[in-house]
């Protein structure tokens, strides 16, 4: 099993929602985060003084998938996050020991 | 120290009360004799009504006011920003009754002072007044112009936001009051106060609420000191939704400040009302262009400073001059207060929410606008200014401008530094950090 972490546009959410859900992934995880990365930050001005906003909002993503559709699912999240502008994001992917639905008490790929 | 100084203010009170309590004095021979000779004034029911109705207006000004300044400064001192402007509305009333009202209308001394022949409201009721309203119970006028003394220190406190001590300030509050405003308000607008004497005009409060605020505020920002961290870490407002719902407050609260300093209803008080509004749009307008131009991007937040500037503007000037005048009061007075606040960083204090930018400025340019575009053909009572072939006006205009700068001034820096060796200005520097809200009032703007 793996874990996907995808840092993406908040304007971009809905739409990797309806395609994540269209290939049947069935839960996902949705944080506002803030950071930075390329893009690095961008100047506001408050009646003329300046200040560095350095860290910019964020949605990050997190889901839980079996190893074999791992491709799949990041081409979904690339494919349906991207702007081509810089800032886009990063989908991050790690292994994951086990999964425990709460409820029923199943594990590993049945608790997905 | 705190508690001898809270114990000495509470026993003044109470012995200021008893003296108003002691004496429900009968009619004086005198006012008997005044009453025989002139037709005794008779309260007009649709001035009172306006009157009425206008203080509850500059009332909701200071909760505007709160908001406007709450949203500019960052959340850990929301409450302890808007608790500055707020807390004025119990501290000012009280003082206001026992006796404010008596040093800033009350009987003439020297031309400098009120007595206190109207300590505890004493002999101020429910018949007219004719030497200053003469149609509306003399209480609608006290009540009128108190919510005046209420808002005028809350704007000072723009300029020490996010560091300033409560304790202290609120016996800033009664110092700053008794030996600013209510001299002022006398000079200006009191019987035989010497700057009305002089014939300079203020129609609602440009020298003795913009001026004494805004340049109060340069001494306070001056000796207070800045901010931790000021120009080092980020300082931006935390909401400037609430900033314009504040601002919004004060130019409705603002038509009953212009308005209603006509102390009548009819067609001066529609004239202020009319000039009022049409300042405050040009003033949003220039200030917002100038800024879109300057800085690229026409900000939320400038829209509504530039509407605060052109009310502050148009203030001293509302009851003189015509539509087409306060279009261009409006107009410059945006650009101005825009180029002020601008030029604050290369003076180097920090007047952290702009009083002096806004207050200061604006009401310099309108107390000197109200010389150039004053007219009889508005206001008869008033005066022609110099385009309108007149130019003593604007020579009066400017004396009244110095007089209340240097008083404002020299006064504030007095009781600063009174304050400043007894109780102490500022929060400590753990209190600065853990914001004002918690350290000062033990609660949180918001609980997520």
């Amino acid at each position: 099993m793996k874990k996907i972490e995808a840092i993406i546009k908040h304007y971009k959410l809905d739409e990797v929602r309806d395609a994540l859900n269209k290939i049947g992934i069935q839960g996902m995880t949705v944080t506002e985060v803030k950071g930075f990365g390329r893009q690095k930050g961008h100047m506001e001005v408050y009646r003329g003084v300046e200040y560095e906003v350095k860290f910019l909002p964020k949605v990050k993503i997190e889901v839980a998938v079996p190893a074999e559709r791992l491709e799949d699912i990041i081409k979904v999240i690339q494919d349906n996050a991207r702007t081509g502008e810089i800032g886009d994001g990063k989908i991050f992917v790690s292994n994951l020991e086990d999964v425990i639905r709460v409820r029923t008490g199943e594990r590993g790929k049945d608790a997905i | 120290m705190k508690r001898f100084l809270s114990i000495l203010i509470l026993i003044g009170l109470f012995s200021l009360a008893s003296l108003g309590f002691a004496e429900e004095a009968p009619v004086s021979p005198s006012e008997v004799e005044q009453a025989a000779a002139a037709p005794a004034p008779t309260v007009d029911t649709g001035d009172t009504s306006w009157i009425l109705i206008s203080s509850a207006l500059v009332m909701l000004m200071t909760p505007g006011l709160a908001l406007f300044y709450g949203g500019m400064v960052r959340r850990k001192n929301v409450l302890g920003t808007i608790m500055q402007s707020f807390i004025a509305l119990g501290v000012m009333t009280i003082l206001w009754v026992f006796y404010g009202y008596s040093l800033s209308f009350g009987p003439d001394i020297g031309h400098v002072i009120g007595n206190l022949d109207w300590v505890g409201l004493k002999g101020v009721g429910l018949e007219p007044n004719p030497d200053y309203a003469a149609t509306i119970p003399h209480q609608a006028f006290m009540i009128f112009q108190m919510m005046f003394a209420v808002i005028t220190p809350a704007l000072i406190t723009g300029a020490f936001a996010e560091r300033f001590k409560f304790s202290t300030y609120l016996v800033f509050l009664v110092l700053w009051a008794t030996f600013i405003y209510f001299p002022l308000a006398h000079w200006v607008w009191g019987v035989g106060g010497w700057i009305r004497n002089l014939g300079a005009l203020d129609f609602a409060g440009g020298l003795v609420v913009h001026i004494s605020s805004g340049v109060s505020a340069l001494a306070a920002a001056i000796f207070v000191g800045k901010r931790k961290g000021y120009g080092k870490e980020p300082m931006m407002p935390h909401n400037i939704t609430m900033t314009l719902i504040g601002a919004s407050l004060l130019w409705f609260g603002w038509f009953g400040f212009n308005g209603g300093s006509a102390v009548a209803s009819g067609s001066l008080a529609t004239s202020a009302f009319v000039v009022t509004h049409i300042a405050t749009a040009a003033a949003a307008l220039s200030w917002m262009f100038a800024e879109w131009k300057h800085r690229g991007k026409p900000t939320a937040l400038g829209a509504a400073s530039g509407a605060v500037a052109g009310l502050v503007a148009i203030t001293p000037a509302s009851g003189f001059v015509g539509p087409m005048s306060s279009v261009i009061i409006g107009l410059v007075g945006g650009v101005i207060c825009y180029s002020a606040i601008n030029l604050k960083s290369k003076f180097g204090y920090d007047d952290s929410l702009d009083v002096v930018g806004v207050h200061g400025v604006g009401g310099t340019w309108g107390a000197i606008a109200t010389g150039l575009f004053a007219s009889k053909a508005i206001n008869a009572a008033g005066n022609d200014g110099l385009f309108f072939g007149n130019p003593s006006l604007l020579v009066n205009q400017l004396i009244s401008v110095g007089a209340a700068w240097v008083y404002s001034f020299i006064v504030t820096l007095i009781i600063l530094k009174l304050l400043d060796a007894t109780m102490g200005l500022r929060v400590d520097h753990e209190s600065e950090l853990a914001g004002l809200d918690h350290a000062q009032h033990g609660e949180s703007g918001y609980v997520l």
